[in-house]
């Protein structure tokens, strides 16, 4: 009797180990299929790109499958140094990254316009909305013959004002130009300002309908507190709606940064890079240097990724941070 | 994969019914699946299983692209007997890698040192052969006869003709030249005729082997004249944002008179439209008399990976692919020329023309981009979309292009 209680008061005075560390336990179990996937497809192959990067490999094994990598060290940095399409791959980064943030303040004043109730504005919204749901492909499609000069917007436009039409040697209808129809899209200069367009056309919508979702939790006691002191116009919204609107704009920047430094599908629809690579922005002149048709060179295009994954890691860490810091306060 | 389901039950299902048993697979891969070359292949395909009933062929066909992308993989991981690739400088990694194993005794064995003689040079590399030809098509340039007749113009013979010709169109509101160079490569055709009518197909070699430099003066004699051909001729506006088939626009609707393009592109003109009596075919002209006549030629072959099971039915294969029969009948599918000299040609004008032009040729040349390395290619080809946007810059594009070089010939 005595014997038998025993065992049973030391278990319910010492439980098992996992019963103890159950509250600690559990969230692991949790995370675990998460962490294998994460760490298979998203952590190995970073250290995989960054190990590669000091290889020259064009990617191919030889008959008995040996990789025919040979190591090179830093020299595909180097070179990266002093490859022109790599700083104009960087300087055209910067450029989608800082036109890029325009899609911020043009989101909140969009959706500033249509947080209001008309009849109908449901449909405005969706509408407004719309760039976003379609594919990036079809926007730079779309984009690119709207730039067209030959038969887009664009040039239709332009064959109105500076052009007429005449018959040619062979009796067909064509145009004579005064000038020549401005060729966004093959021009070094315009170009990724071109694309950039195209690309912020979603963008706003995306920061527009983040504006509208944070519009909803705006406290209507204080616009009201406000509007009672005498607050309108542009002091109300920079005042009182816009520091609501903190955690929305915080979203918006976040999501806008990436979107540039991701900005791949756009460039590679409209341009390719060209011409003769002036769009190239890093995303794309990785694809271009290791996996397109031309390029078959492994190493140097993982140095490139490396680049661009260092400056997303500041971007990323900043956002982090923050959210960090937020959390912190929350508590 | 529901294709290559597919080939393999027909080709099973082919040589059931030819009664036999089949002891051997022999696998193949194939580039294209554009109905044309499809047809070319398979029809080949059925004869060599018809005269080799103990052989089983299985094919697997994929597209062009994709093929670029799978040969990377296939070669090493699950190698076929044969597979369709690329000469010159396209094989060159492939070759160096030890993937592709040499077919000297393919050629020994059945005269090709002869029959294929001027495509030779292309196939090998180390001093050793490397693949089996089986098609190619001849560039120039293709013009509107009709406008050629309105203007009384005669097919320009050299330089001078081709410029005077020009400023004839010109003057009739017609631009000389359509081109489409988005994708850089068909600027790359105009380089590749300027510099070798200019040079000679020996110096062309050497640039794009890496023994001579960009800046050297008889490349910068090329670009000049290619500043000539702009100014003096003209391409038309916009280049940049057309593709080749998008530049067809204006030379059917009788904008632009010429087009320096490949056989492939006659099927482009009769789909918008054009007859056979409105486009005719003409060799680029000549810029230096005294450098024999070499032109652009790229073909098309087959290869056996070194991880082959079956080499020896492979190489049976790769011997029935250049036999001047399969080649007629091929190259008439297709509408493409036979490589083999002993092969018959269809009586296609443009066929007639290219083979014509093909055999009185003193060398071939394969495209820039094939016999350029890739990143050499990829850069060159840059340089010339941007020369043609703005030869002023001629210095500095030479200048990279040297730098580059440097780098991939090391």
């Amino acid at each position: 009797m005595t014997h038998a209680a025993v065992p049973d008061t030391t278990a319910s005075a010492r439980p098992s180990w996992v019963k103890r560390n159950k509250l600690a336990i559990a969230p692991w179990i949790f995370l675990i299929p998460a962490l294998i996937f994460f760490a298979i497809y998203v952590v190995i192959p970073i250290f995989q790109s960054l190990w590669l990067s000091l290889y020259e490999w064009n990617g191919l094994y030889s008959a008995d499958g040996e990789s025919t990598a040979t190591w090179v060290g830093f020299q595909n940095y180097a070179k990266l140094w002093d490859d022109p399409n790599f700083w104009t791959s960087l300087r055209n980064n910067l450029a989608w990254l800082i036109l890029f943030m325009l899609a911020v303040p043009l989101g909140l004043f969009i959706a500033l316009f249509l947080n209001q109730t008309v009849p109908g504005m449901r449909f405005y919204k969706s509408m407004f909305f719309f760039p976003f749901v379609i594919s990036q492909v079809v926007v730079g499609l779309i984009f690119g013959w709207f730039y067209n000069p030959d038969f887009g917007v664009v040039g239709t436009l332009w064959k109105a004002v500076f052009c007429e039409e005449t018959t040619n040697i062979l009796g067909n209808v064509t145009f004579t130009c005064s000038r020549p129809a401005p060729d966004i899209l093959s021009s070094p200069e315009w170009a990724t300002y071109g694309i950039i367009a195209a690309g912020l056309w979603p963008q706003i919508a995306y920061c527009m309908i983040l504006y509208l979702t944070g519009l909803n939790n705006v406290a209507a006691d204080q616009i009201e507190a406000a509007r009672l002191d005498g607050a309108k116009g542009w002091k109300m919204l920079w005042y009182v709606v816009v520091p609501q609107l903190k955690p929305a704009t915080f979203i918006a920047i976040v999501v806008t940064v990436i979107g540039a430094l991701r900005s791949f599908d756009m460039i590679a629809i409209m341009t390719q890079g060209g011409p003769f690579g002036s769009t190239n922005v890093l995303s794309h002149y990785m694809y271009e240097v290791a996996i397109s048709e031309y390029g078959e060179r492994y190493g140097y295009g993982s140095s490139v990724a490396t680049v661009l994954f260092g400056i997303m890691l500041i971007f990323i860490s900043y956002f982090l941070w923050q959210m960090y810091q937020d959390e912190k306060g929350g508590r | 994969m529901f294709l290559n389901m597919k080939t393999a039950v027909a080709a099973i299902a082919l040589s059931a019914m030819a009664g036999s048993a089949f002891a051997r697979d022999l696998v193949i891969n194939f580039d294209d699946l554009n109905p044309g070359p499809k047809k070319g292949f398979d029809d080949a395909v059925a004869l060599f299983q018809k005269e080799n009933p103990d052989i089983n062929v299985i094919v697997n066909i994929n597209d062009r692209e994709a093929h670029k992308t799978a040969i990377r993989n296939f070669l090493t991981a699950e190698a076929p007997d044969v597979t369709s690739w690329y000469p010159g400088n396209r094989m060159a990694p492939f070759v160096d890698a030890g993937l592709f194993q040499p077919v000297d005794d393919v050629w020994e064995e059945n005269g090709f040192n002869d029959d294929l003689a001027a495509i030779k040079p292309t196939m090998s590399r180390d001093g050793k052969i490397w693949g089996v030809p089986y098609s190619y098509y001849q560039w120039g340039i293709y013009y509107r006869k009709d406008i050629f007749d309105l203007l009384e113009l005669e097919e320009p013979q050299t330089w001078d003709e081709l410029l005077a010709a020009c400023g004839k169109m010109k003057e009739n509101g017609v631009t000389p030249f359509t081109i489409g160079t988005k994708f850089l490569w068909t600027a790359a055709g105009v380089f590749d005729y300027l510099n070798l009518r200019t040079n000679g197909y020996d110096v062309h070699n050497a640039l794009t082997a890496g023994e001579i430099k960009y800046t050297d003066p008889r490349i910068r004699a090329t670009f000049s004249n290619w500043e000539t051909l702009i100014n003096e001729c003209g391409f038309v506006d916009n280049h940049a944002s057309m593709s080749w088939q998008d530049a067809i626009a204006p030379f059917a609707n009788g904008d632009a008179a010429m087009y320096v393009m490949g056989n492939f592109s006659v099927d482009g003109y009769k789909n918008a439209g054009l007859t056979e009596e409105q486009i005719d075919f003409m060799p680029f002209p000549t810029i230096d008399a005294s450098i024999p006549g070499a032109e652009e030629a790229p073909a098309d072959a087959f290869f056996i990976p070194t991880n082959a099971k079956n080499v020896e039915d492979a190489k049976k294969f790769l011997a029935f692919v250049a036999r001047p029969d399969v080649q007629t009948q091929w190259n008439k599918t297709i509408g493409q020329l036979p490589i083999n000299s002993k092969a018959d040609i269809s009586d296609d004008k443009f066929i007639q023309e290219g083979f014509a032009l093909l055999n009185g040729a003193s060398g071939l040349a394969q495209f820039f981009d094939r016999d350029a390395p890739a990143e050499m290619a990829k850069a060159g080809m840059e340089g010339f979309q941007e020369f043609m946007l703005d030869p002023s810059k001629v210095d500095a594009i030479l200048e990279r292009l040297d730098t580059v070089q440097a780098e991939v010939y090391k």
